[in-house]
């Protein structure tokens, strides 16, 4: 029997000053949850990253509300963490993980964020509904499974 | 609300920046702001100094690899020092410490500058 999911959710604008505050709630909640404080680093700068490319680069006009939702779900096992955007969206399949070798050459800028998501968190996926809504879904398991040893 | 600061200290042979509090994308344009000032200042040997900060992001990563071509262009160099393990790990994750040299402490990294001589009555 699946136990039942607490949820904490934060409505804030879509503004970088806001980042610290967002790091802020995430942070607290993946602490309280029992996260060690490595994963909880891991947690906050995951979020930022998701956080700042929605400032970023989801909303170029005027006509939406300029709001993002950043949702956590906890579990028994883990902490998912859903950040949600009603902006333009984007093609998930177009972003590829840095090819280090090529981006250590051209000493390439920005574009670092959804790479360290992926290398941060157990999960990273993407629901893109471009002006609807977008929303990219990340977890950590309370025991990474990326970490995880068997101890014999 | 002062979550970050930059505080400039010049000496004969180079420039320490020392970053305070958090590095993120709403603070970056400040670190940016000071370091193309260093370069209208044709100061190009810079030491960052890590100790106080407390957090970075991409954002923050991204200043330092939007300059670092133009500095070694005009024979200066970024290093850095004193960062805490916790960024001293963002920074090994995006493969910056094969770009960058990274010290544990403030003097080993301003003894890597060139000295400038001063004018020597030597015979």
């Amino acid at each position: 029997m699946p136990k039942a999911k607490i949820e904490y959710k934060l409505r804030i604008p879509s503004q970088t000053e806001n980042l610290e505050l967002i790091r802020f709630f995430v942070g607290k909640v993946a602490e309280k949850v029992g996260f060690v404080e490595d994963d909880v680093g891991k947690i906050e700068l995951a979020v930022d990253e998701a956080c700042t490319n929605v400032m970023k680069h989801a909303y170029t006009d005027t006509a939406h509300d300029k709001t993002l939702d950043v949702a956590i779900f906890i579990d028994y096992q883990k902490l998912t963490l859903v950040v949600t955007d009603h902006g333009k969206g984007f093609n998930p399949d177009s972003i590829r993980p840095p090819d280090m070798k090529e981006y250590l050459a051209e000493l390439r800028v920005g574009g670092l964020g959804i790479f360290l998501m992926r290398t941060l968190m157990d999960e990273v996926d993407y629901d893109i509904k471009p002006g609807v809504r977008n929303q990219v879904r990340m977890v950590k398991y309370l025991i990474s499974r990326k970490n995880s040893r068997v101890i014999s | 609300m002062e979550n970050f600061k930059v505080v400039r200290q010049d000496s004969v042979d180079l420039t320490t920046l020392k970053i305070i509090g958090f590095l993120d994308a709403h603070t970056a344009p400040a670190l940016e702001e000071a370091i193309q000032k260093l370069i209208d200042d044709q100061k190009v040997n810079i030491l960052v100094d890590f100790k106080d900060l407390s957090y970075i992001s991409s954002a923050g990563l991204g200043v330092f690899m939007g300059f670092i071509e133009e500095v070694r262009s005009r024979n200066g160099d970024i290093k850095m020092c004193s960062m805490s393990p916790k960024i001293y790990r963002v920074f090994d994750l995006l493969g910056f410490p094969t770009i960058y040299q990274i010290f544990d402490k403030q003097d080993e990294a301003a003894a890597m500058f060139p000295r400038k001589e001063p004018a020597s009555s030597d015979e």
